[in-house]
């Protein structure tokens, strides 16, 4: 350790600790510009220069990469320091005129303009080297570096091209001091992720109430696993957690009870071509709008259009997908009353205009009618009928980009909507892969791939597999309230059968009595419940009774009659047959 | 004391049961020395009127194979009935209708009609059917009348015992006789009316040494089309095999010789209907869930009546076709 003086202050710092990070730690602000402490200092700027007074001699250093090697003291806004900080101020000034940073630590030096002068006044980049070396030593890509000398020098990728070399990672961009380097796609727009909600970072808490909330890599997205180099996010890790080599494991848990809350999927409005969804911007669905509006997404939370400004009205579409023939016949319940929400954000966030276009208002709930009459009393236009198609408004009429067209069955008249802003509540719709769960479970899904609980009224959390239940909209569309009323109760369920330890069986369940079992194993791959097995060494299959649901499946099929379902044997169902007949 | 008295008869059948019941070969022997056998047609000459002129009751056993098919069949059960202590139906076609019994899918007109003037392999000029009566210089011969309906001997008489099989197997023939001679030699008691006797209580299958695996049918195939792997389950290889729904006891000769299992020994003990069973099995296994395509493989199964019930049709739920 070593004992050093910054402006009057002692600090003991370590040796070979730069005198930035000494006065950093001394809470002493020297200026910096292309300093950047992931990359090793280049000082270029040299906006960091302070004076260093050793053994009475003193000379001007950059703060940036000067190594503390013996007890110095440090001045870093004595009369000589800034008098040189302007100068290279002004001396930026003259070179990166159009850098906006630059100009604003001029006009806190105090300094107006530069005496030097400027032979590019759009020029914005300091020849800081920041890019060339987070795109060689941090991503490993070599894509861009500097090309000329002297006076021509510049930043550039080789022959002014696109190089092959580049992961379009954006890092050189993140890094530039000035704002020199932006990202554009093709059409020199700005680079958005869906729904120009802002950048996709590599690592990233998957969303606010993660559990565990935690940053989790992508690796797709990621520089390290294109390039190998990187690693930035494990150097400032303090705590070490980053890791490059986890794999995704598969774990194995005993458990006595599932429940299955695997939700929905939205509803793709992309194939319903005439209401323009990818096609035209401003084009979004419920839960594209939604994610807008949280406090935590790019947007802050404010309603804004892909050209960042605010709407002048917003059109609201219910059923887009649901209660239609040609795509699913069942109300997907929850869109009426969060297009009502909508409706009311819209209201409280900006001064656009709302129009709602509904096929029946289904407002059914505790509350939900009194919603929808504030509603109709905040001004929202209430239109009953269908949109029906949105086209962009090329005549310009009206405060709209796009014009949403629909029949408003309550006047009997076709209309033509000029809005600048569409929400389409589309439906919610099974998982995808909800028939291959209720296969993997033995439970039933319906027609529409809703699972199917084992009874509509009197069994709306279970299944017809013992110990698996059902919660929210995997089992069919409902709203939060009804979500969370089926979750306690499929949670409660599943304690009380854990609790108990056994469970009740209904005393109907096929039987395979081993002694006229042949091991023929013609059962053995009926059983929608899984609930048969084949004894290798006995050379018989076994029912389990516990898992059997005396669907009746496999005694129709065993041909020994080996198999018999308890309640229901020949014998009984001959005497029935007798009964009815004699 | 007398020889305990034994009758073997042969009604609608090929013959076959009574070659099986000398190929039990020197226990042959056990049997006339055991027993004193006082009607067997296919052996011995004897008249039905010898017959006719015993006391009731007087035969211990009767063997009866073949179904009832004709006035004379019916005659002779119901004499042998009368006469016996102990009647035994004596293979497939005594105890379930056997092969006899797939004329029940026709009309006796019509078999007549295809059997003396349809065939193509006849030659009757005269187009002559055999009647019942018929009138000769001598004066008016009779033949028994054959019935519309074959049954089996259960269907017309009671009957005390089934021995089944196509025919039955020798060895079992034999430990049925062992167990016969066993009962009356040390007055040991019957077992229950109704049990079938030479077979054991499991299906084919128990005796099949075939591997076996879960099944799944895309396709009926029939054995000639296919060079059967020799270990693998048959009806895995898409060969209809009566075996699962087939009552054990064969010792599985013909699925170890490669053939499937066409089913002789009749019902397992649990099953009321052999083909309905085995249909049902089969149906189960067919692996589509497409109705089209279901139907597709349905339609490979060739002759299902004549394979699903080639023994048992008269014994079955059908009985015989509403024709």
């Amino acid at each position: 350790m070593i004992s050093i003086e910054i402006d009057g202050k002692q600090i003991e710092v370590e040796e070979e600790t730069t005198i930035l990070n000494a006065a950093n730690a001394l809470d002493i602000k020297i200026p910096t510009l292309c300093y950047n402490e992931l990359i090793e200092p280049y000082a270029v700027c040299r906006i960091c220069v302070v004076e260093v007074i050793r053994r009475k001699r003193t000379r001007l250093v950059t703060a940036c990469n000067y190594p503390l090697r013996e007890s110095v003291k440090v001045r870093t806004n004595s009369e000589r320091v800034l008098k040189l900080r302007r100068m290279n101020l002004e001396l930026l000034m003259a070179r990166a005129p159009a850098a906006k940073i630059i100009q604003e630590m001029a006009a806190e030096m105090g300094l107006e303009t530069t005496r030097f002068p400027i032979e590019n006044p759009k020029e914005s980049c300091i020849l800081c080297g920041l890019c060339v070396q987070m795109c060689q030593d941090v991503v490993g890509a070599y894509a861009i570096g500097f090309a000329d000398r002297g006076s021509k020098r510049e930043v550039s990728t080789p022959y002014e091209r696109t190089p092959e070399t580049c992961i379009l990672c954006g890092a050189c961009a993140q890094v530039c001091p000035t704002g020199h380097i932006r990202m554009t796609d093709a059409e020199e727009r700005i680079i958005h992720s869906k729904l120009s909600l802002g950048p996709n970072a590599a690592i990233t808490i998957p969303f606010r109430q993660a559990i565990p909330n935690v940053p989790r890599i992508h690796a797709e997205h990621c520089i390290h696993f294109k390039t190998g180099e990187c690693m930035l996010c494990s150097k400032v890790c303090p705590k070490d957690c980053i890791h490059y080599d986890d794999k995704d494991e598969i774990e194995e848990f005993e458990i006595g009870a599932v429940i299955v809350a695997t939700g929905f999927d939205d509803f793709d409005p992309t194939p319903m071509k005439q209401l323009g969804y990818g096609r035209y911007p401003n084009i979004l669905t419920g839960a594209e709008f939604e994610q807008m509006n949280n406090a935590g997404s790019p947007t802050g939370g404010k309603i804004v259009m892909e050209n960042g400004e605010e709407p002048r009205s917003v059109a609201i579409l219910h059923c887009i997908g649901s209660r239609d023939e040609n795509y699913h016949k069942y109300c997907s319940r929850v869109c009426c009353m969060y297009a009502l929400k909508f409706a009311h954000l819209v209201k409280e966030k900006s001064n656009a205009e709302v129009y709602q276009l509904y096929v029946d208002m289904r407002a059914f709930g505790k509350g939900y009618e009194e919603f929808y009459q504030r509603i109709l009393d905040e001004g929202v236009n209430v239109i009953r009928g269908k949109g029906t198609e949105i086209v962009p408004n090329r005549s310009g009429a009206g405060d709209g980009a796009l014009l949403v067209r629909c029949e408003d069955t309550l006047i009997g008249k076709f209309r033509e909507i000029p809005v600048d802003m569409v929400v389409l509540c589309s439906a919610l719709e099974a998982r995808s892969d909800a028939t291959d769960l209720a296969r993997k479970l033995n439970i039933s899904a319906g027609a529409d791939g809703w699972f199917i609980e084992s009874h509509p009224k009197l069994g709306p959390v279970s299944t017809t597999t013992e110990g698996i239940y059902l919660a929210g909209v995997c089992q069919g569309p409902k709203d939060i309230p009804d979500t969370v009323a089926q979750g306690s109760a499929a949670a409660a369920q599943a304690m009380k059968m854990l609790a108990q330890g056994q469970i009740l069986m209904d005393a109907a369940y096929a039987e395979i009595a081993e002694e006229f079992c042949s091991g023929c194993r013609i059962c053995n791959g009926l059983c929608p419940y899984n609930a048969i097995s084949f004894d290798e060494t006995k050379k018989v299959s076994n029912v389990n009774s516990a898992m059997c649901k005396a669907c009746g499946t496999c005694v129709a099929a065993c041909p020994t009659g080996a198999i018999a379902a308890r309640h229901f044997t020949d014998e009984q169902i001959y005497a029935q047959i007798e009964g009815i007949l004699v | 004391m007398a020889k305990p008295k034994l009758a073997i008869y042969w009604a609608a059948a090929c013959g076959g049961c009574d070659i099986a019941i000398l190929d039990i070969e020197a226990k042959i022997l056990d049997v006339a020395d055991f027993f004193d056998v006082v009607f067997w047609p296919c052996a011995m000459d004897f008249k039905y009127a010898d017959v006719e002129a015993m006391e009731d009751k007087s035969i211990t056993l009767t063997l009866f194979n073949g179904a009832i098919r004709s006035d004379e069949n019916f005659h002779i059960a119901k004499l042998l009935r009368q006469k016996s202590v102990v009647l035994c139906a004596f293979g497939s076609c005594a105890a379930d209708g056997g092969i006899p019994s797939l004329a029940n899918l026709f009309t006796l007109d019509s078999i007549l009609d295809y059997v003396y003037l349809q065939a193509p392999s006849l030659d009757n000029p005269g187009k002559t059917i055999p009647q019942p009566t018929t009138k000769v210089p001598e004066g008016e011969i009779t033949i028994p009348r054959l019935w519309n309906t074959v049954r089996t001997l259960e269907q017309v008489v009671d009957v005390d015992y089934l021995i089944p099989g196509c025919p039955p197997q020798s060895d079992q023939i034999a430990a049925v006789v062992d167990a016969v001679i066993d009962i009356l030699k040390n007055g040991k008691p019957l077992p229950p009316k109704g049990t079938v006797l030479g077979a054991t209580e499991k299906s084919c299958c128990d005796e099949c040494p075939r591997e076996r695996n879960i099944k799944k049918i895309t396709k009926f195939i029939r054995p000639y089309e296919i060079i059967a792997e020799p270990n693998l389950c048959l009806m895995e290889q898409g060969i209809v095999c009566l075996g699962p729904a087939t009552r054990s006891g064969c010792g599985a000769k013909c699925v170890k010789a490669g053939m499937p299992c066409r089913g002789c020994y009749g019902k397992p003990i649990n099953v009321r209907d052999q083909g309905a069973k085995m249909i049902s099995a089969l149906a189960s296994v067919i692996d589509s869930t497409d109705p089209e395509e279901i139907d597709k493989i349905i339609a490979t199964v060739a002759d299902p009546v004549g394979t699903f019930y080639r023994f048992t049709l008269a014994d079955s739920f059908l009985r015989r076709a509403q024709v």
